[in-house]
């Protein structure tokens, strides 16, 4: 009865994978984070995507107060906000994230306000699509490891 | 030997001090390679910086040129003192960053005294051609388009540890390719290895080909240890 929970959360881990990978959502640098993870640091990709969803947020907010004043016009720093996700949703292999926030980074540099509050709200979609696919992940991916555990110290017991 | 230098596990508040330039590796044996990474981005910083502690570097990472600088002893204009130098065997840097790019970090460490023969690579997420082309004419020792990863951190790890000799002058490292006696002046140039020129140029984005030139002085600050952005 417990292996069979292993495999469903097992099955529904690689599933909720393919589908990510498939739409384009993740791309082959997420798997190089997973590369990087080892029994010395073990928390690396979750630490380390949380780290981006604060900075990405910052960003985020920062990028929509300076759009929602009326009397906007550095479309400079919109394009250094920009760089700046650009670059981390790549390092973390977030490609859809990354490649909208190109297309809205050229809206700026043709200081195109309407542009650049659609490319804003694009932007804002697909990175909340991905946080909520990543904390369904990382729930699942807790169930797995809880089961396990549990399993472990069941069959500790029942061994001694 | 450890597979990330004998560091122990790296906690979130560990990453974030990293990534503030707080905290460095833990001082280990001389052999062991020091690496200076420079990027503004928090993420990549962490990320640049786990890359190099997995392939047994030490590392210490700054969020600015001018904290590189700073770390160097270059930051004045006094003559560098030649006493107690610091031991740093490759300088890696983002290209745009705020206030000072990699490119202009790369013109000071190569007109310092102390520094310029300690190999630079650039980073960027950029393919440019002639960004490529200034750099290594500036004296980069290589190119890496970002994301960075694994295979490319391991490629300059190895040309790194070819053959390191310690210099005259004091703990600063020489890098040398084995036999061609050693040039008659002091300095030996690290042309002579083959790996200069060898950037990963396969994935071009045609939607990349902006330039920016971030010099603005709107410089991003490390924000502070924050918890979790989890709902």
């Amino acid at each position: 009865m417990l292996g069979l929970g292993v495999d469903r959360l097992q099955a529904d881990i690689n599933r909720l994978l393919a589908s990510l990978f498939h739409q384009g959502v993740l791309d082959e640098q997420f798997l190089q984070l997973q590369q990087l993870q080892d029994e010395t640091s073990p928390n690396f990709v979750y630490d380390v995507i949380n780290i981006y969803f604060d900075e990405s947020e910052k960003l985020l907010r920062n990028l929509r107060l300076l759009l929602m004043d009326r009397e906007f016009s550095d479309y400079k720093k919109i394009g250094l906000h920009l760089n700046q996700l650009v670059g981390s949703s790549s390092s973390i292999g977030a490609r859809r994230v990354r490649n909208v926030c190109v297309a809205f980074r050229s809206a700026s540099e043709l200081s195109n306000r309407p542009g650049c509050l659609r490319g804003l709200e694009v932007v804002e979609h697909e990175y909340h699509y991905l946080k909520n696919m990543m904390h369904e992940l990382f729930q699942v991916l807790t169930c797995f490891v809880n089961i396990l555990l549990t399993f472990t110290q069941t069959e500790g017991k029942n061994v001694s | 030997m450890a597979k990330d230098g004998g560091v122990s596990c790296l906690r979130r508040s560990e990453m974030i001090g990293i990534g503030i330039g707080e905290l460095e590796s833990p001082p280990l044996d001389s052999d062991q390679v020091h690496v200076l990474a420079v990027d503004d981005s928090l993420v990549d910083r962490i990320v640049i910086e786990r890359l190099l502690r997995i392939t047994s570097c030490k590392v210490t990472a700054v969020d600015s040129g001018w904290r590189a600088l700073e770390f160097l002893g270059l930051d004045d204009d006094k003559a560098a003192v030649e006493f107690d130098r610091l031991k740093v065997d490759l300088i890696i840097t983002d290209y745009c960053m705020p206030g000072m790019t990699g490119y202009e970090l790369l013109k000071k460490i190569k007109e310092s005294t102390s520094f310029k023969e300690v190999p630079v690579v650039i980073m960027s997420s950029e393919n440019v051609m002639t960004r490529i082309d200034r750099c290594l004419e500036e004296g980069a020792e290589d190119f890496l388009l970002k994301p960075v990863k694994l295979a490319d951190v391991k490629r300059l790890r190895s040309y790194l540890t070819r053959d390191v000799k310690v210099a005259a002058e004091g703990n600063k490292r020489k890098l040398t390719t084995p036999p061609p006696p050693p040039p008659l002046s002091a300095t030996s140039s690290m042309e002579s290895s083959d790996s200069t020129v060898e950037s990963p140029l396969s994935m071009v984005d045609d939607e990349d080909s902006l330039t920016m030139s971030p010099e603005s002085a709107t410089s991003l600050v490390d924000s502070p240890m924050r918890s979790p952005g989890l709902a």
